[in-house]
């Protein structure tokens, strides 16, 4: 459990970054929280020669709630989430996710950008930004881009960012309307064993919207499209949840681990789903 | 003279037995200021650590180690080859088996110790292990017991004469080139005979897996042979500080005084730091070949996956009995997958530990027990995870067996407890398997444990759960788990138990100094338990003498008396026991300087609290602080000056606490996710020392027993992969996942025991096991399930749910 040699950077500002990471190309990473990265070092499955820790460049960890989107800065802890008042009130299914990641240690150091920008289809932010319809804008030597989350994950460890890019922020549509974010995990610091984010919209009784994206189910995250439109026109009764839950095993793809076989997983998706759905709509 | 404190106050004032005294340790421990074996840095020290084998069973063709020779830091590879010239490069196991110390030709688990890289820091001894290159040659794996028995793979070619004979083992015939032993116990035919002829027999297969101690502080030590006046110190964590040392002499050569072994504090130990490691023998080794101190400590990986584990144990019971339920029969037959190499800690004559306890608390005339050990290619251990030897398995299958029992019966399974258990006046009770159960009281504490949690309402909630399952008003289940269960610890008898050899005594030496303070030094070593605090509270009883005025000393083999360590439960029973009868001594002596001081007959005063008083003139005394004193300042007719007293105490028997546990819990059948609602333990220790630090000790041990039942399993997949290797998926419960545990208690004195004392560190983990996996089975039993393995993770409790149909 001891990394390899590595050269560990500190610069002052995202052109410092970004200049080790040119210079560097494959061999130089990004750091953050480390909470994902440095046990991959420890393993040597990861193996960076040249470590950049960002945690002394200005202006990636800022919350700002406005009328119609929540900006969270890259270095925005999971801690931060779950203490931030004002984002709590805009969107208050942060911090009901937030609260379902790890343990108070790790979320005092594990932040937002790592998060979403690790690629392990075990991380919960993915699935949740996916929900939300969140955009990532990143950071490259050829200037800044913004990539929807619905398009950033292509496969486990593997996204839409480039090498040398840098994940800055993630903008959130002001969500609106009854909100869950449900898993399942054998115990305390665990990935789930399921996990469901819900957005629902309710208008007069019968739902408008619905945003459903799953996790740990797929070597991606997994927006269900067609689940959350099984939900829409109807009053979410019960043959709506069984055409949402349907739907969304038609998309997911999971694979069996120490947590179970693929049976026992398709099965809690779909109670952690229904589950997730119910307590959305009863707050919509 | 006048006294001016009551009776009462100078009881107090001992802080003795039966007080809750605060814990002596925790003021370091919670301070961060514990001394533990990795806090242990030497001027030079160098640091070692292994490369280990990927691969469960291959050969190794080669292994070139220069590339490890050229990082920078690397000062030395060790391979067998270095180590044969020292007739090293094997060592004997407590099982009477012998066990590579680095790979001698080929491997036999995955993580097992192939090379031992010493560098100047541990940077440079990983970056060392791989530059180190092994060329493996795969051969067939054998991860199932069964299957190893069958198969023509020979794992242990060492064990194979050149004819192709078999040689008999430590505990005689080998049936197969991949079978350890065989041993039983009880009667085969008429065990036999009394279940062919029963009204009722039930019988169940059930495995208990594969699991480990896992203590927080993993293994290590640090060797630093002194050249220059040839004297071996190793620190380590090690639970039988003098075992090791005998051990170290014997396979190193060095002369024993020439060695001093110290067990600094550890983190706990549960089993998995009684048994000798390659890493201490290779430290030692580097130690002596580079002339510096060597440390090695294991990683979590390692500690998961090489050092030992606990459990394995394949069970297929029969049980019979009469129709109204009184149990006539009892018939176990165990496959035991002990890995690799047989490196079981238990006493040498019992190859399967006390399994042989497996008839439980009650009274079932006839049984018989057979354990065959098999060898596979998972790694060794088969420890005593806080447990007797093999006591939680023995618990697990009586305490299934009966609940298997009671549905074929179609009976309460406390009702069917109650009419079998031993009565009070059948003690000393002698069990059909051999052991003699020194005293008991079950009935009563089974109707205070049922009283307790209203049992009879919880049946008849459960009534109701089940109607409104029926009913689709509900999706939760009930579970009631119920253990009784009798534990058997205090190794043991000299006549009967020993460590290669070693008696299975335990000792304690008292120093008074002159001015009433003192100090104990013990063979036993705290991992944890609180000896600091609890003998000193014995003493402090025995002697007079207010704990707070006695410190207690273990682990340093140079000062400490001769013991065997700490495991077992035997701490109380038998260190406990040397420390009340070394107070006796002290005593004995402190009453005759006593009389000579009142300046009447040694058998005109007698002891009270603190101090010997004149008998009919109280207000005549000597404290025993004066009487301290006085032994140093007074030169006293026929006696030696000083006050000293060293007892090794030879238990005449095992001790045999005992309890009742409830567990109710609440099963979610579509997801398989438990939740404990309550859990009532009664334990019934006998005297108790330290109420306080029993509740403790009850705590720590159910958790882990519910760690065990609900998740924890060393998993391997068919090519020997360890699954669960890293906390990520062996299950270690936070406080999160563990309920508000209610305890409670009766005594029933142990009958030999100087004290009454039984011990009291592992009974929760015994019957907490078997609880909680009857709560989850007992939720089930209406809808027809009578048993499925443990551990009831998420899936297997789902498992059972689909299997029975339950998922519509
Ligand atoms: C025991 C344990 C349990 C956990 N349980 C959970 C859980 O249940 N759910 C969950 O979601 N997470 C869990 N985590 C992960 C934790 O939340 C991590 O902190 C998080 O996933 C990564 O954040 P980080 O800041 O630590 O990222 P780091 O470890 O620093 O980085 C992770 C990866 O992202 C890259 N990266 C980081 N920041 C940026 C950026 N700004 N731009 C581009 N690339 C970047 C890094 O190069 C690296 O490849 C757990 C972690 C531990 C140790």
């Amino acid at each position: 459990m001891i990394p390899a040699a590595f050269e560990y950077y500190r610069p002052k500002d995202m052109a410092g970054v970004l200049s080790i990471l040119e210079e560097h190309g494959d061999d130089a990473r990004v750091m953050a929280g480390g909470h994902s990265l440095i046990p991959m070092m420890k393993l040597r499955l990861a193996n960076v020669p040249h470590l950049i820790d960002l945690q002394d460049v200005d202006g990636m960890s800022g919350i700002d709630v406005s009328t119609d989107s929540i900006r969270v800065g890259a270095l925005v802890t999971q801690a931060d989430i779950i203490d931030n008042e004002r984002l709590t009130e805009a969107a208050p299914i942060l911090k009901e996710a937030a609260l379902q990641i790890a343990d108070p240690q790790i979320r005092y150091m594990g932040t937002v950008g790592g998060n979403v920008a690790n690629g392990d289809p075990g991380n919960d932010m993915p699935g949740l930004m996916q929900c939300l319809d969140a955009v990532f804008t990143v950071v490259g030597a050829g200037g800044e881009r913004n990539i929807s989350a619905r398009d950033f994950y292509e496969a486990a460890y593997m996204t839409a960012r480039e090498d040398e890019e840098v994940l800055t922020s993630v903008t959130i549509p002001l969500p609106k309307g009854g909100y869950a974010y449900e898993k399942q995990k054998r115990k305390i610091g665990d990935y789930a064993t399921a996990a469901a984010a819900v957005q629902i919209i309710k208008d007069d009784g019968v739902c408008g919207s619905a945003s459903i994206a799953m996790t740990n189910l797929s070597d991606t995250p997994i927006f269900s499209e067609a689940a959350g439109a099984a939900l829409v026109g109807t009053t979410v009764d019960a043959a709506a949840l069984d055409a949402a839950v349907t739907a969304m095993l038609g998309d997911i793809d999971p694979t069996e681990d120490n947590r179970g076989p693929v049976a026992f997983k398709n099965h809690v998706a779909g109670v952690i789903l229904r589950r997730a759905v119910e307590r959305a709509w009863s707050r919509a | 003279m006048k006294d001016e404190v009551t009776r009462d106050e100078r009881v107090d004032n001992l802080k003795g037995m039966g007080c809750s005294r605060k814990r002596v340790e925790d003021a370091r421990f919670t301070q961060g200021k514990g001394n533990y074996v990795d806090d242990i840095k030497l001027d030079g020290m160098l640091f070692g650590d292994f490369v280990r084998s990927p691969y469960a069973h291959a050969r190794i063709k080669s292994i070139d180690t220069a590339a490890a020779l050229e990082v920078p830091g690397v000062l030395a590879v060790l391979t067998a080859a270095d180590l044969e010239p020292l007739g090293l490069h094997w060592m004997p196991t407590l099982a009477g088996d012998k066990q590579m110390v680095l790979a001698d030709g080929k491997v036999l688990f995955q993580g097992q110790e192939v090379a031992y890289v010493v560098a100047e820091d541990r940077y440079a001894a990983a970056d060392g292990i791989e530059a180190v290159e092994v060329d493996y040659e795969e051969l067939p794996v054998l991860v199932d017991p069964f299957e190893a028995l069958k198969s023509d793979v020979v794992l242990r070619e060492d064990l194979v004469a050149e004819d192709g004979t078999l040689p008999d083992g430590a505990h005689g015939p080998r049936k197969h080139h991949n079978h350890i032993f065989t041993w039983e116990a009880g009667d085969k035919e008429p065990t036999e005979q009394v279940i062919a002829n029963a009204e009722v027999v039930a019988e169940e297969s059930m495995y208990y897996h594969r699991t480990h101690p896992c203590p927080l502080e993993t293994c290590g030590c640090v060797a630093s042979m002194d050249k220059v006046n040839g004297k071996l110190t190793l620190g380590g964590t090690f639970q039988a500080p003098h075992a090791i040392r005998t051990v170290v002499s014997l396979i190193s050569g060095i002369e024993e005084h020439n060695i001093r072994v110290i067990s600094p504090d550890i983190g706990g130990g549960f089993g998995n730091k009684v048994g000798a490691y390659s890493g201490y023998v290779c430290s030692v080794v580097a130690s002596i070949v580079t002339g510096k101190p060597v440390k090695w400590i294991e990683d979590r990986m390692d500690n998961l996956m090489t050092t030992a584990f606990a459990r394995d144990y394949w069970m297929k019971g029969k049980i019979s009995a009469t129709p109204e339920g009184k149990i006539t029969g009892l018939h176990c037959h165990v496959t035991a997958d002990h890995g690799g190499f047989d490196a079981c800690a238990d006493p040498t004559k019992f190859p399967a530990g006390f399994m042989n306890i497996c008839t439980g608390s009650y009274d079932i005339p006839t049984a018989y027990l057979e354990v065959d050990g098999v060898y596979t290619n998972k790694a060794p251990g088969g420890v005593s995870y806080r447990c007797s030897f093999r006591v939680t398995e023995a618990v697990y299958f009586i305490e299934r067996m009966i609940e298997v029992l009671a549905i074929k019966l179609d009976m309460d399974a406390a009702e069917l407890r109650r009419i079998n258990f031993i009565k009070k006046e059948q003690f000393p009770y002698t069990a059909a398997l051999g052991w003699e159960y020194d005293s008991g009281d079950y009935h009563t504490a089974w109707d205070k444990a049922l009283k307790a949690v209203d049992y009879d309402g919880l049946r008849a909630e459960q009534t109701q759960r089940v109607a409104d399952f029926k009913a689709g008003k509900t999706r939760k289940l009930m579970g009631i788990g119920l253990s009784f269960f009798t534990e058997i610890v205090g190794a043991g008898p000299v006549k009967n138990c020993d460590i290669l050899g070693l008696g299975m005594f335990d000792s304690c030496e008292i120093r008074i100094h002159p001015t009433g303070s003192a100090i104990a030094r013990l063979g036993t070593i705290s991992q944890g338990q609180g000896h600091a605090t609890t003998f000193a509270q014995i003493l402090a009883s025995e002697i007079g003498l207010p704990a707070d005025s006695i410190t207690i000393e273990e682990g340093d083999t140079d000062t400490a008396p001769y013991g065997l360590g700490t495991y077992g439960s035997r701490s109380t029973p038998v260190a406990g026991a040397a420390t009340a009868m070394a107070g006796r001594k002290i005593r004995a002596k402190a009453q005759m300087i006593a009389a000579y001081l009142l300046e009447v007959h040694d058998d005109d005063v007698e002891f009270d609290v603190d101090r010997f008083a004149v008998k009919g003139a109280p207000e005549k005394f000597k404290t025993m602080k004066e009487i301290a004193f006085a032994a140093y300042n007074q030169a006293i007719p026929g006696l030696e000056p000083g006050l000293e007293a060293v007892s090794y105490y030879d238990p005449p028997n095992m001790t045999y606490p005992f309890g009742a546990y409830v567990c109710v819990m609440d099963i979610d059948v579509d997801t398989g996710v438990p939740d404990i609602r309550r859990f009532y333990a009664l334990d019934d220790c006998g005297t108790r020392i330290n109420p306080m630090i029993i509740e403790g000790q009850v705590h720590g041990g159910l958790t882990e027993a519910l760690a065990v039942a609900l998740g924890q399993e060393i998993a391997y997949d068919k090519m020997g992969n360890c699954k669960t290797g890293t906390l990520m998926d062996f299950f270690l419960p936070t406080a999160w996942e563990v309920p508000n545990y209610e305890t409670d208690y009766t005594v029933t004195p142990s009958p030999h025991h100087p004290i009454g004392a039984k011990g009291v560190g592992e009974s929760p983990h015994v019957g907490g096991v078997p609880c909680f996996s009857n709560a989850v089975q007992d939720a089930f039993r209406p809808f027809g399930n009578t048993h499925t393995n443990m551990p009831h993770d998420h899936w297997r409790i789902w498992k059972t749910a689909n299997d029975l149909g339950l998922h519509g």
